[in-house]
């Protein structure tokens, strides 16, 4: 075993230096990958914005590439071309979600006005510039809030029947399909509860029949969030609780629940936000409706994303500035819900 | 898991010295502040929900079939091969072009997308400094909060029309791939634009799986690579991205199943049309969802409800499919890595 | 190829915690220099500092002079990319990559430079076996996977991998904590007979060990809890642990703390 052997493997650099590109080099290349495309677009009939981006794109990572293998030699190239790239990818992932964002803003806030909120489409012709969605968002909180007082306490009990008592086949096979619940498609559950609740039993379209689809889609959510809280509570504290003589189910439901409930509260607002925008099963259950429907028992009701829906079917701007609104609204509720899961669980994450 | 003490309701370190007026012996330890049957009442309570979800999806499956299988009978035509909707009228529909349609703006949405999630998420897990990391994993989790409605309104409003330019682009330089050949040159609701909304709207899930495996790789397996002379992205290639393969795998197949069962945001983007076509820039093109989403209207008779349940029974058994897939592909990856 | 390190003035910093100050010392080639000290005293921070390891950890910072040979590892020119190929390290834990085989193992560190044929990488992993004491265990299943090893014999995989790229130095974070007195033996031999080739730096918890492999000894010690590590003193193994310059050195080799 001597140095010898090695001679085939290429010795240590004499030195570990390396030849660098500046960074001004960089911003130069982007300068003219700008410059190029522009010129092609003006020499060729090509147009158009999101062209023009790709193509800039691409000019510009050959063209650093190019520069770094003659300069820094391929293996760094290589390693500056992946940066670049999954830098691209990181912009290509925000710019939807701005434009989505931003898009909604600007058109949502031209009937962003207290008649949107205070009035229904009674008597509203499409084509009238006032109208409102009172009634799709009394709609949409009173069938997302049957949803949630059905959907929770269930989906608790699922979760804690998976993590304290199961031990077992039916263990496995129900957490089988809460995951098949998950995939399940959310016209797939609206069609269920069409077929079962409205034509099989034929208790007609109501917001009580959305209620239903919206539980099933939001179960799977609730019973893996509580699943994944109850987990974490610490078996020490449980076993404090047994040894002070408390029963089982007291113990859960006074110690295990109170520790894992910020975590829950999360879950359950995520499920809600999730199913919030939920459009697909409402339109099969709901059926929708022009005017103020009070009753989730009784007749179609609206909701706010098929407000949306239906708005944006109708061929006047008065319509569409309508469908941009309700978006609009539909985009605060959903995101507010959203941050307030972050900051309950946050806050839970600090205490625990 | 529970330890077994757990199932009998007490610890034997229940057995406290007694005051002095209670007898000693078994009979204290039933004198307890609750009753057994509290503990009886509720595990059966909790294990009633257990049997209340599988008889749930048993009736989802049930109720499905019941009402498709009268319609699937009454079909004038096969229902799996048949390229037509009008259950009302001839009597034929099936189920062919709609297949086709989801399985084919469904594939195009993961070849756009998931290149994009996957780098986001070995960017926000390896890449980003610490202080931006959180803040932009937390705006691509937000993409997944936007409801499909508004994605729908935006790609019918606004991505739909932007993309002509780019479509133009395709069919004119690339046209000679079959995927971009043009009809007549009128773009617009294509399912180019429907696979660009869905490539956003699974966009945020496959991200967030990824980079919850990619962060989980074990430093010593970075370190090992970097301490070998590896670049950041051999390292990468050495290191995470081995260590993430069937995370990233699994978590494709679970945007493929959003993406198959997408309904209203495609509805919106897509101007119907029941005929198989692999040109992705014609106006045109249906889904299963889309196409129970815009049928529903006007379904009225029996038949055409049954018709429109049996493709949604046809879009759950895909969707299973799918799902069983991930799974195994998340248990092999599960038992190589261990 | 050996080659000698000299350390000037070194402090570590994580983020604005000063876990080590003041370091100076040199290691000759072909010699193993050991690191010894009581937990959070800082070795294995100065040793990450060798090969620009520390940098990694987010938030850590260098200051001072690492040279290799008279060139500074530090200065801005340099890439650490090439510092970590031309200083191998060897780690705490067996970390051998769990996809790949035994052999892509072994020359995971040639295969990303690239330009060599099959026949060349079969070779060098043959020979870096050897060198590590394995070939004889392995050979007949190069393809299975490298995590199908003992742990003992994962980290010779591991110091295979480390000198398959022929590196100058040769860098040991505490490598036997992990295994049992047996493999401790196999790897102790093998340090002693790659001494003659490499330059090697081995932080151990194990007095013994340091005493048994290595021929100068470096103590490092915190002057109390939340201080920086520094180094107490450094000689010949042999006078370290016979008769050192330090009392608090003598009594952490007597065993009186630490």
């Amino acid at each position: 075993m001597t140095a010898a052997v090695y001679d085939e493997v290429p010795l240590s650099p004499p030195n570990l230096s390396r030849r660098k590109l500046p960074w001004w080099a960089f911003l130069i290349t982007a300068a003219a990958a700008v410059l190029v495309t522009w010129v092609l677009f003006e020499l060729t009939p090509v147009y158009g914005r999101i062209i023009f981006v790709l193509v800039t794109g691409a000019l510009y990572l050959i063209a650093q590439t190019a520069l770094s293998v003659s300069v820094e030699g391929w293996r760094h190239a290589k390693n500056r071309l992946m940066t670049s790239l999954l830098i691209l990818a990181m912009i290509l992932a925000v710019l939807p979600l701005l434009g989505v964002l931003g898009y909604t803003i600007a058109k949502g806030l031209a009937r962003f006005d207290g008649v949107f909120f205070t009035h229904s489409m009674r008597a509203v012709a499409e084509s009238d510039p006032n109208g409102g969605a009172y009634h799709a968002i009394i709609g949409t909180l009173e069938q997302v809030g049957i949803a949630t007082v059905i959907a929770v306490p269930f989906g608790i009990m699922v979760a804690i029947y998976l993590v304290e008592y199961s031990r077992g086949r039916l263990g496995r096979v129900v957490s089988f399909f809460v995951d098949v619940m998950t995939g399940l498609p959310s016209i797939v559950a609206g069609l269920f509860i069409l077929a079962l609740w409205v034509l099989a039993l034929r208790m007609g379209n109501s917001g009580f029949a959305g209620s239903l689809a919206l539980m099933i889609l939001m179960l799977p959510t609730v019973v893996r969030s509580c699943e994944e809280m109850l987990k974490l509570v610490p078996v020490s504290l449980r076993e404090a609780s047994y040894a002070l003589g408390v029963a089982k189910w007291i113990t859960i439901v006074r110690i295990v629940l109170p520790t894992a409930l910020p975590g829950i509260i999360t879950g359950v607002m995520l499920a809600i936000s999730r199913v919030m925008g939920e459009t697909a099963p409402v339109l099969l259950t709901v059926f929708g409706n022009n005017v103020i429907n009070n009753n989730p028992f009784d007749g179609p009701q609206a909701s706010l994303p098929l407000f949306v829906y239906n708005e944006v079917l109708q061929s006047y701007d008065t319509a569409i500035n309508r469908a941009w609104t309700g978006a609009l609204t539909l985009i605060i509720i959903v995101l507010l819900l959203n941050l307030l899961a972050r900051a309950i669980a946050r806050f839970a994450r600090v205490r625990g | 898991m529970e330890p077994d003490i757990a199932t009998t309701g007490r610890s034997p370190t229940s057995v406290e010295p007694t005051p002095e007026d209670q007898p000693r012996g078994a009979t204290s330890l039933r004198k307890g502040r609750t009753p057994k049957g509290g503990d009886v009442a509720f595990r059966w309570l909790s294990k009633g929900s257990g049997w209340l979800i599988l008889l749930l999806m048993a009736a989802v499956a049930a109720f499905l079939v019941i009402k498709a299988v009268p319609a699937i009978t009454s079909d004038k035509t096969n229902f799996f091969t048949t390229q037509v909707w009008d259950p009302d009228g001839t009597g034929k529909f099936g189920i062919a072009a709609l297949a086709f349609g989801t399985l084919l703006s469904s594939l195009i949405a993961l070849v756009i997308g998931v290149p994009v999630a996957v780098g986001v998420a070995l960017y926000v897990s390896h890449y980003a400094p610490r202080a931006i990391a959180r803040p932009l994993a937390y705006v691509v989790d937000l993409l997944a909060a936007v409801p499909s409605v508004v994605f729908g309104l935006w790609g019918a409003v606004y991505l739909s029309p932007n993309l002509i330019p780019l479509s133009t682009f395709l069919s004119k330089y690339f046209g000679w791939i079959w995927l971009f050949k043009s009809t007549n040159e009128t773009y617009g609701k294509s399912i180019l634009v429907a696979a660009v909304v869905l490539a956003v709207m699974m966009l945020p899930i496959v991200a967030a799986i990824s980079r919850e495996v990619f962060v989980q790789t074990p430093t010593e397996h970075v370190e090992g690579a970097l301490a070998l002379g590896a670049t950041k992205w051999e390292t990468m290639r050495v290191a995470v991205l081995p260590y993430g393969r069937s995370g990233v795998v699994s978590a494709v197949v679970l945007g493929f199943g959003r993406a198959v069962g997408e309904t209203i945001a495609v509805a919106m983007v897509l101007s119907s049309t029941y005929k198989i076509s692999w040109r992705i820039l014609d106006p045109g093109g249906n889904t299963i969802a889309a196409n129970i989403a815009n049928r529903w209207g006007d379904a009225s008779s029996p038949i055409a409800q049954g018709s429109l349940i049996a493709s949604g029974l046809v879009l759950f058994a895909i969707t299973l499919i799918v799902n069983f897939g991930a799974r195994a592909i998340v248990r092999r990856g599960r038992k190589a890595s261990a | 190829m050996a080659k000698r390190l000299d350390i000037k003035d070194l402090n570590l910093f994580y983020g604005k915690f000063h876990a080590v100050a003041d370091v100076n010392l040199s290691v000759p080639p072909r010699s193993v220099t050991a690191f010894i000290g009581p937990s959070g005293c800082g070795k294995s921070t100065v040793l990450r500092s060798l090969n620009r390891m520390h940098e990694v950890t987010p938030g850590a910072r260098v200051e001072g002079k690492v040279s290799l040979d008279g060139e500074d590892i530090y200065a801005s020119s340099v890439d650490p990319v090439m510092v970590r190929k031309t200083i191998g390290m060897v780690f705490q834990r067996p970390n051998p990559f769990p996809t790949m085989s035994i052999r892509d193992n072994v020359v995971a560190g040639l295969k990303l430079g690239g330009g060599q044929d099959r026949k060349t990488l079969n070779e060098v992993a043959e020979r870096a076996l050897h060198s590590a004491n394995l070939w004889g265990e392995v050979k007949d299943r190069l393809g299975k996977p490298g995590g199908s090893l003992s742990g003992g014999q994962q980290q010779r995989l591991c110091i295979a991998r480390a000198i398959a790229v022929r590196p100058d130095v040769l860098l040991m974070d505490e490598p036997c904590s992990a295994l049992d007195p047996i493999s401790t033996l196999a790897i102790e031999d093998l340090i002693g007979e790659l001494k003659q080739d490499y330059t090697i730096v081995i932080v151990t918890h194990n007095m013994q060990q340091a005493a048994r492999v290595s021929d100068q000894t470096a103590f490092f010690n915190l002057r109390a809890q939340g201080q920086p590590g520094h180094l107490i003193e450094i000689d010949d193994t042999e006078k370290i642990f016979s008769n050192p310059h330090e009392k608090a050195t003598e009594d952490y080799i007597s065993g009186r703390f630490g």
